[in-house]
């Protein structure tokens, strides 16, 4: 038998603990739901778009975010935008994550879940609660967008509004495309713009 | 300020090692998600040059010390179960031998050992979490290291 020093003894323990942790840190998701602490839940769910990041907080679904944008970015944004007490909780996004599932295999045309806009503000705010009024499949110009929120001189603020939101997919700011049917910018690519509105039968 | 899960991922396994070598599995868990609940509740306001790692430790030894009094006022049935049949593997593996051997260590050696050696707590810091000074508690963690390699080897031996 060699003769262990303790030190290397003790350096053997960190072996078996990864399992052991996974469990444990699930189990804090849940005691820090119940105890109140979970300010923002966030987990990762693969979609034909590539992976997107989903975070809730209490309020709702508050960030859905492409691959792109770098989730550990976006994650220490979330804490800095809204609290530091983020953990890895897929259980509150069950619902977000299902309806998206749901969506991506054609079987859900609009969501129903509480959303919690507060990473947008002020006129960009009223842009995406107005992008809800264009149809699954159809597609409307940022100028119409610009114009049903009551100024239609603010075209490039529409863009800019789209360019920002926290929640794609969700709220489909993939269906504003350019006056002249040219797709435009999208936050995730113009590749996943394309997929959305296909899938949609927009395009 | 780093996301709370951050945390959690680096310094989890170090937590886990702690509560480990002072308590008994099951109580072990319970002592890391309690840790984890109070340092999330308290991380907003952690001042941001806080070593975050003797913070948690320092917590966690509370923990302890509450299961610790907890256990105690525990009542202790008369008949008592053979102990073989609680285990829930196979057998007790290498590494139960050896936290078995930490905790019958006395409990300051076993504490100074665990932060020092599992926790990576210098000294200095295990002397502010456990009380003293700083040279006790180096003595604690060379004595503790000392009785532990006695018995671990003993131990072993007799497998």
């Amino acid at each position: 038998m060699t003769e262990n020093r303790p030190d290397e003894v003790l350096a053997s323990l960190q072996a078996d603990e990864s399992v052991v942790i996974d469990r444990l840190r699930a189990r804090l998701a849940a005691d820090a739901a119940d105890a109140g602490l979970l300010d923002v839940a966030y987990r990762t769910l693969d979609t034909p778009v590539g992976t997107l990041l989903l975070a809730a907080t209490e309020s709702g679904l508050v960030r859905v975010a492409y691959a792109r944008e770098d989730h550990d970015v976006v994650l220490q944004a979330l804490a800095d935008r809204i609290s530091p007490r983020v953990l890895l909780a897929p259980r509150r996004l069950d619902p977000a994550a299902y309806q998206l599932e749901e969506y991506f295999a054609r079987a859900r045309r609009a969501f129903d879940i509480a959303l919690d806009l507060r990473l947008a503000a002020g006129f960009r705010r009223d842009v995406l609660t107005r992008l809800g009024e264009i149809a699954y499949g159809h597609t409307g110009s940022y100028a119409q967008v610009a114009a049903a929120a009551g100024s239609p001189r603010a075209v490039r603020a529409v863009g800019s509004a789209c360019a920002t939101n926290p929640l794609p997919v969700v709220v489909p700011c993939h269906r504003v495309i350019r006056s002249d049917g040219a797709l435009g910018e999208y936050v995730g690519g113009l590749d996943a713009k394309r997929t959305l509105l296909t899938l949609e039968g927009a395009v | 300020m780093k996301p709370f899960d951050d945390v959690v991922a680096e310094h989890g396994a170090t937590v886990l090692r702690v509560c480990r070598a002072a308590l008994a599995q099951a109580d072990a868990d319970d002592a890391w998600a309690e840790t984890f609940v109070s340092a999330m509740r308290a991380y907003p306001s952690l001042p941001a040059d806080a070593n975050v790692e003797a913070w948690l430790v320092a917590i966690a030894h509370h923990k302890i010390i509450d299961t610790h009094r907890a256990t105690r006022r525990r009542p202790v049935p008369v008949d008592v179960l053979p102990e073989s049949g609680t285990e829930p593997g196979p057998g007790p593996g290498e590494h139960d031998a050896l936290y078995d051997a930490l905790k019958r260590l006395p409990d300051k050696q076993r504490h100074a050992v665990a932060y020092h050696h599992l926790g990576g707590l210098s000294h200095r810091e295990v002397a502010t979490v456990l009380g003293g000074t700083e040279a006790a508690a180096r003595r604690a963690s060379a004595d503790g290291i000392k009785a532990l390699r006695r018995t671990y080897q003993q131990e072993r031996a007799h497998r």
